[in-house]
């Protein structure tokens, strides 16, 4: 089936069979093998990929629902020359071992934060109609769609804070 | 995963008529409860009707001072919504408490309320499971039965409904507006859309093949505080083992039977001024358990008047 994805600002028109994940035409169709795949279950986050700047796991979704979307994926976000600043704070934090789940860390933690400045309340916001204060219990909650099973969790909410800046 | 053909719905109308023409079909809106069913082998439509993208995504004031929520509403931006925390703040706590955001952006207030259960024995297909394969036999009953329902479950199927955000919902009394492949749209009680299993298991809710959700109506809040309070294995990320949503006098039950439980006796007894503790010790009256899902009778005869009283001294102070 004809698909047009939009993927890091260049238009990908690719004839997919149905059943193929965004994940897989991502990595096996786009070569973008940034994205990762761990469980292929929304369980782990490896996948995280923005669509149309909204975080989500592109396992649990068809190429073919996404014809006409602007997909970002870790490849869009900087390159080894130049790398965004939440990239350099992986690594100025060591917020990896493996480096298995990093892309989806980093990009589900870029669709947090427009979350968190979108004002969008998570379980650890205790006043749902004043301002969110971000907290490192608000940032942990936000991203416990991501699993790191090397278990980098304090650097890599280091590295999220140093992105973020400080709690009000 | 099987193969199937796919079509994206242009309006709702064209949606239910292919839902009605096309043999073992299925609507598709956020997908991650169905695709990863899919995966498995779980479900196996042949064809998908995306209706993703379906101008049914609006949160808006209903005349009577209630709130209209569109079928293809993501999670996240419903708990998000300003009238949403303001008003039905239960509805924010329960929405947020459940999957991870990845999960919130991309589910959708109707798929939400059509997810199938989690219980183990639904998901291994090697195991038997009358929802799953009807008349295969039920593995939960002796088996590992931790999470399964102590109100309302059968001989053939003690599964839970894994939703939170319909438990605040039903605590609410929404209505579900759904449209028939006839055309016609017809409303009724949330609480009467999911079943309870009795001997057809398979069969989640009481809507007709074809028929697709295309909103859920919140009255006007009632008045008195409101909360959602899940009790779970992990801090986040993780099903309910069990949950209640308090609104003002009326009580909903998450984790705890095929569907969301409301809890009438014990609104009964509130109503007629007995403590909270009195009030769930009446509901709990008709809970029954299968060995390992016993605790959950403990659980919830301490989390429901704890959260009632919470919800109470929240009203107090509003």
């Amino acid at each position: 089936m004809k698909t047009t994805i939009t993927v890091n600002g260049q238009a990908r028109t690719l004839d997919v069979d149905t059943r193929t994940t965004l994940l897989d035409a991502l990595r096996e169709r786009l070569a973008l093998p940034g994205t990762k795949k761990g469980c292929d279950h929304g369980q782990c986050g490896a996948c995280t990929v923005l669509v149309n700047g909204v975080r989500i796991n592109s396992c649990l979704s068809l190429a073919v629902m996404h014809d006409g979307d602007a997909v970002t994926t870790i490849e869009g976000i900087g390159t080894v020359g130049k790398l965004a600043p939440i990239q350099q704070a992986f690594l100025t934090e060591d917020a990896f071992q493996c480096g298995y789940c990093t892309p989806g860390q980093i990009c589900s933690a870029l669709g947090m934060l427009q979350e968190v400045a979108d004002n969008w309340p998570s379980q650890e916001t205790t006043d749902l109609t004043g301002k969110i204060n971000f907290t490192d219990a608000e940032l942990r909650e936000r991203m416990s769609g991501n699993i790191c099973r090397c278990s980098a969790y304090p650097q890599i909410v280091a590295a999220i804070r140093s992105v973020a800046g400080d709690a009000a | 995963m099987r193969p199937f053909t796919y079509e994206r719905a242009t309006d709702a109308k064209a949606a239910v008529k292919a839902a009605a023409q096309t043999p073992n079909a299925k609507f598709l809106a956020g997908g991650t409860n169905l695709l990863d069913l899919m995966k498995l082998e779980i479900e196996t439509p042949t064809h998908l009707i995306d209706v993703g993208r379906l101008p049914m995504a609006g949160i808006e004031a209903t005349a009577d001072g209630g709130l209209r929520i569109g079928a293809m509403a993501t999670n996240s931006h419903v708990a998000a919504d300003a009238t949403v925390r303001a008003r039905y703040p239960v509805l924010t706590q329960a929405i947020v408490s459940g999957g991870s955001g990845q999960l919130r952006n991309k589910a959708s207030t109707a798929g939400n309320l059509l997810q199938r259960t989690r219980c183990a024995y639904f998901y291994d297909t090697s195991k038997p499971c009358n929802k799953r394969a009807p008349g295969s036999g039920c593995g939960a009953l002796e088996g590992l039965n931790r999470n399964s329902a102590i109100f309302g479950a059968s001989h053939a199927c003690i599964a839970t409904h894994p939703s939170d955000m319909a438990v605040a919902l039903v605590a609410l009394d929404a209505r579900v507006e759904v449209l028939s492949p006839s055309g016609a749209a017809r409303s009724f009680p949330l609480m009467e859309l999911h079943r309870l299993p009795a001997e057809r298991p398979e069969m989640d809710t009481h809507l007709v093949p074809g028929e697709l959700i295309t909103a859920v109506v919140l009255p006007p809040p009632p008045a008195g505080g409101q909360l959602y309070r899940k009790v779970r294995d992990r801090a986040s990320y993780a099903a309910g083992l069990a949950s209640v949503a308090v609104a003002g006098g009326r009580i909903a039950l998450g984790a705890v039977a095929h569907k969301p439980w409301r809890a009438a006796d014990a609104e009964a007894a509130l109503a007629s001024g007995a403590s909270p503790a009195e009030a769930i010790a009446a509901e709990l009256k008709n809970a029954s358990e299968n060995g390992r899902n016993g605790f959950k009778i403990n659980l919830v005869s301490r989390l429901v008047p704890a959260a009632i009283e919470e919800a109470r001294s929240q009203g107090r102070g509003a």
